[in-house]
């Protein structure tokens, strides 16, 4: 049996490489780089004299020691190209995973010119900023609603002549997927889906088209593997699975499948479940009792929990930022490496170009609220002082409840940063959530305690309002 | 060797060589299963050197029979098991166990990771408990709307997350007893208990103010005249034996038949010692964990993953970790998300509020926590419905799941 990438040793990946330590991946030497390999905080890629020729087979048992249980697929062209799945582990905390899974929107064939212009490129722009990063969605899923081949075709035709995002065609239809593949296979676009009764046509399309195929059958592993042992037999390998997206009744069985899938390919090495997963959380909208609210609220909740739960790809019908929001932010922090520290390094920072006059801030060194008032002084543009006080890496309302953050830390802190040697002032903001050891602090640090605003996205006002500090000084 | 090109010319490398040579070798073994070399010498070096170029070869395209028909696969789930199972809690008690509660409810028991297996579904329904505060704490406006008119009075407070928004249990969170706010007297705290008690009938968390002195002072005296209802005091930490008040209040769990909540940030080796300490003075029966809930944006993955860790281990036969966990998913109210006016584009604050407490919420289920601290009716319902839809037995028939390809929008 293959073995987990968790019972690889750095050896067994030493052993396969070109040992000629030139560094060139960045590391000291070649077993450096394996284990850095081992745990997955370098690629095969970044090792050059892997790919001299004479090092073919070196790198092709290489990539066969590493290879995920689950299979990495991609489609799409270009810089926007995916790749989903490539998963190793079934918990976050055995390895970081990998191939944070796309979000597509879907568009469908009846859409009008103007709505479905204006549709696309929503979804070309959708762009969040969090803590220096823009979370974006990935691309358009195209339904067939007309069941006519040619406005499938023409609208499949539009569409990608509107994004260069990568395109999922959905259609059971033979006719239908064969009329927009014969317009966008250019694209690489996925293929949903083969099912149970159209499997050899579909298994045909993406043999002449040369595009992965997803394998959908609702709720029922036993036939879905056996659709795949056909279709690999049939000569293909780029699958994606579907087993299926209920919310209500069927959301325990969604749930349970999902994990069932993704343990049994990973943990049972069951070649025929190692494939990315796909969630559609769209079929929520089926529902047609129920109002317009309730169903993208359905759909924010299975979208959030199937992201959890190993989706290595989503069908979303909502635009709505409030239902996507959340999924881009958790999508993107699951996807975090966890062995990442909570915190960052305590001492002084400075933002803009500070001078005499300038405000001095402070707060705790866990790393999201740093990188939190971080972004907020950035886009702000406030020149200022920053000391960031070592709390454990605990954020600041539970380090000052924990006494992590003490009248007496701000003091030593104010201290070891020098900045008192910096300004011709004493006046130094707190964060609003930890007015409580202001007193205190006046008297440890002999300066005026200011308290700024509980949240930091309140400095830029609060800055404007309150600073110079007036009366005292 | 002598092989010329159908052009009558030489071939000017291997490559050519082979290239010319390749395909009339096909031809002629095409249709033969074996072929035999007489009087045949070959030094290793050729050898390797004829492998090496061998992928050049156009090899014989291997014709795959086409399948016609489906393969009969089927599937056997995983069968997994455990070693390890987490201890069952039981909060409040009746009078026939020496409480006044009508209700009471147990969480624990897990002997497999949160629904992941067919055949372990969690073997109870995972209860909610909603906040009550003793003094106006700034709060968004959104929580604040459903809450009007009982804000003054915590046990009218009780009563309506009782009975308007189901809640299990309620949470009393005595934030007035700290000395940089109100600093009201363990007494006075204890006189709001038991309003609360006589309020409503469902069992009670005790939440402190954070000083683990005051705490201590404050726990003591309600564990006494709240004498066997099986309150949860919330809670217990590392602090405590740093400042060598962890005993008294563990004692009085014990005397007065209480569960203590055990509280750490986001480090396991933190819970199992505090535990440790724990045993001392408690049987495990009295003891569950709170690990630290980070709000969605703010950290939730840490969370997230010490919760999974936590039961991994528990799972794995670590006996300091088979408590059962709790989460405040209140904390995701500190998400600016959850009540910032933000760009129209991202929808009115009173669905992303609640949402953000739901999605913080159902992450941390699925990772496996017993039982919830909570704020917001409408997160409330979600997960409550969440959870009953999980708990349906999974194996029934699957659903007919309609066809979202062809759906009108």
């Amino acid at each position: 049996m293959r073995k987990n990438i968790r019972e690889i040793s750095p050896i067994d990946v030493y052993k396969l490489l070109p040992r000629t330590n030139c560094k060139e991946c960045g590391e000291s030497n070649c077993m450096a780089f394996a284990t850095k390999l081992v745990n997955s905080e370098k690629n095969i890629e970044d090792c050059s004299p892997l790919f001299w020729s004479e090092n073919a087979a070196l790198y092709a048992q290489l990539k066969e020691l590493l290879a995920p249980p689950i299979t990495a697929v991609m489609f799409g062209t270009g810089e926007n190209a995916v790749k989903i799945g490539g998963k190793h582990v079934v918990y976050r905390h055995e390895l970081t995973y990998h191939n944070p899974p796309p979000i597509f929107i879907d568009i469908d064939d009846l859409t009008k010119e103007e709505e479905l212009e204006q549709k696309v490129r929503a979804v070309n722009t959708f762009s969040y900023n969090y803590i220096g990063r823009n979370l974006i969605l990935n691309g358009l899923a195209l339904r067939c609603t007309s069941g006519d081949p040619a406005v499938f075709a023409a609208t499949a035709e539009k569409v990608a002549n509107l994004t260069s995002l990568p395109l999922i065609l959905c259609s059971f239809d033979l006719r239908v997927m064969e009329a927009g593949l014969v317009k966008v296979n250019n694209r690489r676009p996925l293929i949903y889906a083969a099912t149970q009764e159209n499997w050899m046509g579909m298994a045909d399309l993406a043999l002449k088209y040369q595009c992965p195929l997803v394998v959908a059958v609702p709720q029922d592993i036993g036939l879905l593997r056996s659709i795949v042992k056909t279709l690999k037999a049939f000569g293909l390998t780029d699958l994606v699975l579907d087993p299926g997206t209920a919310y209500d009744h069927g959301l325990a069985r969604t749930i349970y499948t999902f994990s069932s899938i993704r343990w049994a390919g990973c943990r049972g090495e069951d070649e025929l479940l190692g494939y990315p997963l796909l969630a559609s959380p769209i079929s929520v909208w089926t529902e047609s009792e129920i109002s317009r609210e309730i169903m993208a609220w359905n759909e924010a909740c299975l979208a959030a929990m199937l992201i959890s739960r190993y989706a290595d790809l989503l069908i979303m019908h909502s635009l709505e930022g409030w239902v996507l929001l959340p999924q881009l932010i958790w999508r993107f922090n699951l996807y975090t490496d966890p062995r990442k520290p909570v915190s960052v390094e305590p001492g002084l920072r400075t933002f803009g170009t500070p001078h005499r006059d300038s405000p001095v801030l402070l707060t705790s060194n866990y790393a999201l609220t740093y990188f939190t008032v971080e972004s907020d002084l950035k886009s702000a543009n406030v020149d200022c002082y920053l000391i960031v006080v070592d709390t454990a890496g605990i954020s600041v309302e539970s380090a000052v409840a924990g006494r992590y953050l003490t009248a007496e830390k701000v003091a030593s802190a104010l201290k070891d940063s020098g900045v008192g040697e910096m300004v011709n002032h004493t006046f130094l903001i707190l964060p609003g959530l930890a007015a409580r050891i202001s007193g205190e602090s006046e008297e440890t640090t002999s300066w005026h305690i200011l308290v700024g605003p509980r949240d930091s996205s309140g400095l830029p006002k609060y800055l404007k309002e309150h600073w110079p500090p007036k009366g005292e000084e | 060797m002598n092989v010329t090109t159908e052009q009558g010319k030489k071939p000017a490398n291997e490559n050519e060589l082979l290239q010319e040579l390749a395909p009339r070798l096909l031809k002629l073994l095409s249709g033969m299963d074996r072929v035999e070399l007489e009087n045949f010498e070959m030094e290793i070096g050729d050898l390797e050197l004829w492998l090496q170029q061998g992928s050049l070869v156009p090899a014989i395209p291997p014709q795959p029979s086409r399948p016609t028909t489906l393969f009969s696969e089927g599937f056997i789930p995983p069968q997994e098991s455990y070693p390890g199972k987490v201890q069952e809690v039981t909060i409040g008690a009746t009078r026939s166990d020496g409480g006044t509660r009508r209700t009471t409810v147990t969480c624990g028991g897990s002997s497999a990771p949160p629904f992941t297996f067919f055949d372990h579904p969690p073997p109870h329904q995972l209860p909610i408990a909603l906040d009550v505060f003793d003094t106006h704490i700034p709060m968004p406006k959104t929580l604040k709307e459903n809450l009007a008119g009982v804000m003054d009075d915590p046990a009218d407070w009780a009563k309506l997350n009782v009975q308007k928004f189901g809640a299990d249990v309620v949470t009393i969170h005595l934030l007035s007893t700290d000395p940089l706010i109100a600093d009201t007297s363990p007494k006075v705290a204890a006189a709001t208990v038991e309003n609360i008690l006589q309020a409503v009938d469902v069992p009670l968390i005790i939440g402190g103010c954070g000083d683990p002195k005051k705490d201590t002072a404050v726990f003591t005296k309600v564990a006494e005249v709240a004498e066997g209802e099986r309150l949860v005091l919330n809670s217990v930490t590392l602090d405590m034996v740093e400042s060598k008040n962890l005993e008294a209040v563990a004692a009085a769990a014990k005397l007065h038949n209480h569960v203590v909540l055990a509280f750490t940030g986001l480090e396991l080796n933190n819970a199992k010692e505090l535990n440790r300490r724990l045993y001392e003075f408690l049987p495990p029966d009295q003891i569950v964990m709170d690990l630290t809930t980070a709000a969605l944006g703010y950290g939730l993955e840490y969370s997230y993953t010490i919760y999974e860790r936590a039961r991994h281990a528990a799972l794995m036969g670590d006996r300091e970790l088979q408590h059962p966990v709790i989460s405040a998913s209140t904390n995701a109210w500190a998400a600016r998300e959850a009540w910032l006016q933000m760009d129209p584009i991202y929808g009115p604050k009173e669905f992303r509020g609640p949402l953000w407490e739901t999605v913080t919420a159902l992450t941390l289920v699925l990772a496996g926590v017993d039982m919830f601290m909570m704020m917001h009716p409408a997160a409330v319902r979600t997960i409550r419905e969440v959870v009953q839809a999980l708990s349906l037995a999974p194996s029934s028939t699957p659903a007919t799941l309609r066809d979202w390809t062809i759906m009108r929008s």
